[in-house]
């Protein structure tokens, strides 16, 4: 049953994909015809349809099997791409198991003090309006001073990017438990840790789930932004900068990168969802 | 044997307990006022009144989920503290409160695992209070894919695996059909009788207090206090019981004892 789930989830995607594909080269093929007109007027389409600002989608998908040189050797572009991504990967896995583990630790922690609640959720919540952009390169000095790789600060960026939505919807999941149940865990004089471990935990699961699957998603734009803004030398953030430097020339490699990106999403938002599947699908089964 | 055993203990005594919840603030509620009321050990009694008499108030008193503001609450001639901190009561809430994560085997478990038992004694423990409650078939199932007055049941398993003395019941059979409810309070009444077990029972129900107890205590609202008890001695109840005129006689004595609540 749940094989044929993911059947259709692929099948879905595909379809989706291939529909994107049509309306962007229907899109391009109108505006070719009506000189970037809407058909019948005079109003300008919105994005003009030149092979700079939209290239065929055809090119963008063989610019993945092109060459490319690195260094000293040649390699596909899908490879090379591919290399960076696992580079950004292992950012963004740092990034997002200390976001997790933060998130949670806060949640705990917001759930035992009231006064916790009171005075950090506040402070939480301001912490994403800081953009990350300005945030970035300040972190990533403070790794540099102490001597530590970019990849530190990267992982930090993703970090503070991951932990917000865990600590929101873990403290919420934490807090879910029926009065009664709670009451019940009072009843076995269970200690406040065994009611954590036992009962709030969890349940805050279904809460905690959707929370790591945002986190994962963000931990990879803060990986790529945590690159973009300090200018590594490696990584997917340092591909889409080289790429957008050369884009009057050469757009495809640059929609390439951004593919890749979003692959790389794509990827974490499926271990999260696969993670998730192992986790709570007991109970979950209903007899019909 | 219980009916061959003297009544050798007061299971629950209670002595002029007030309740008062938000004290000396804009919302202060009396809840309760001079409350005294015993229990003898293998009672089966039921606590009766209109909402807002402060029935489930009182059932909290004894199970220390709450502490009265004045007066005393013994449980096993003890602290109604030191009772709970000993586990000396089970307790089944109105939903069963089953953890959807856990099969119904780990559900009967939890107070066991919590304290300390290991995994084979609880599984024996589980398997015995599976054959009590009759849902053996089920024990790898998860509550959700049990009807209400299944999950009740593992919940009332659950309440008792561990052997307490006393069993405290809120409102435990309130979201169930007629049909279903009168099944289970069958089972209770043969559960009880199997184990001994000190009864403490709120409801709502005329029928239901009438057809369990040996003892109804009704209480009055807004402060809630005790209007009266009546003792009801049906004997060896089965369904034809329900169509008894001692059980009408029974329903009849409590309704007008609430009448008399409501007319205040």
């Amino acid at each position: 049953m749940t094989k044929r789930k993911a059947l259709r989830t692929a099948f879905t995607l595909l379809v989706t994909l291939v529909l994107f594909v049509l309306l962007w080269e229907g899109y391009k093929w109108v505006g070719q015809q009506t000189d970037d007109h809407w058909p019948g007027t005079q109003f300008g389409l919105p994005v003009s349809t030149d092979d700079l600002t939209m290239p065929h989608a055809g090119d963008i998908f063989n610019e993945l099997t092109d060459e490319i040189r690195a260094g000293r050797e040649t390699l596909p572009m899908a490879v090379y791409l591919a290399k960076k991504a696992a580079f950004t990967f292992l950012e963004a896995a740092i990034g997002f198991s200390l976001g997790v583990i933060v998130g949670l630790m806060l949640a705990i922690f917001m759930l035992r003090w009231r006064f916790a609640e009171r005075g950090f959720l506040p402070w939480i919540n301001v912490s994403q309006t800081v953009p990350l952009i300005a945030l970035a390169p300040i972190v990533v000095t403070w790794a540099r001073l102490q001597g530590y790789p970019d990849m530190v600060g990267i992982s930090l960026i993703a970090t503070y990017l991951t932990f917000f939505p865990v600590a929101v919807s873990g403290l919420r999941g934490l807090q879910s438990p029926d009065s009664s149940d709670v009451e019940l865990m009072r009843s076995y004089a269970a200690s406040w840790s065994s009611t954590l471990i036992k009962l709030r935990l969890p349940a805050a699961r279904p809460f905690l789930f959707p929370a790591f699957k945002l986190a994962a998603t963000l931990s990879v734009v803060g990986a790529i932004v945590g690159e973009i803004s300090i200018g590594t030398k490696t990584g997917l953030g340092r591909a889409i900068l080289d790429f957008a430097q050369r884009y009057s020339v050469w757009p495809e490699r640059l929609y390439a990168s951004v593919i890749a990106a979003s692959l790389l999403g794509l990827f974490v938002f499926g271990l999260v969802n696969a993670a998730e599947w192992l986790v709570i699908k007991k109970g979950r089964e209903v007899l019909k | 044997m219980r009916e061959n055993s003297e009544i050798l203990e007061e299971a629950v005594s209670i002595r002029a307990a007030d309740k008062v919840f938000n004290p000396d603030s804009d919302n202060e509620v009396q809840a309760l006022l001079g409350i005294d009321l015993d229990v003898k050990e293998g009672d089966f009694i039921s606590l009766i009144g209109p909402s807002g008499c402060g029935k489930s108030t009182l059932l909290r008193l004894i199970a220390d989920l709450l502490t009265p503001t004045e007066g005393e609450v013994k449980v096993f001639g003890k602290t109604a503290n030191q009772a709970r901190l000993d586990q000396d009561y089970g307790m089944v809430f109105q939903h069963s409160g089953l953890f959807d994560w856990r099969d119904i085997s780990a559900n009967i478990e939890l107070p066991l695992e919590l304290k300390g038992w290991s995994k084979a004694d609880r599984q024996a423990r589980s398997g015995e209070m599976l054959e009590l409650v009759r849902l053996e078939e089920f024990k790898d199932h998860y509550p959700r894919q049990l009807s209400g007055g299944m999950q009740q049941r593992v919940s009332i398993a659950r309440a008792l695996s561990f052997e307490p003395r006393l069993l405290l019941m809120d409102e435990p059979f309130g979201a169930l059909d007629e049909m279903t409810r009168e099944h289970m309070q069958v089972e209770l009444l043969r559960i009880w009788r199997e184990t001994g077990t000190t009864v403490v029972f709120v409801t709502h129900s005329i029928p239901e207090a009438a057809f369990l107890s040996s003892k109804v205590v009704v209480l009055s609202p807004r402060p809630g206090r005790i209007h009266s008890e009546i003792t009801v001695d049906l004997g060896d109840r089965t369904d034809e019981t329900r169509e008894d005129p001692e059980f009408f006689k029974a329903t009849t004595e409590v309704r007008e004892a609430l009448r008399a609540v409501e007319a205040g």
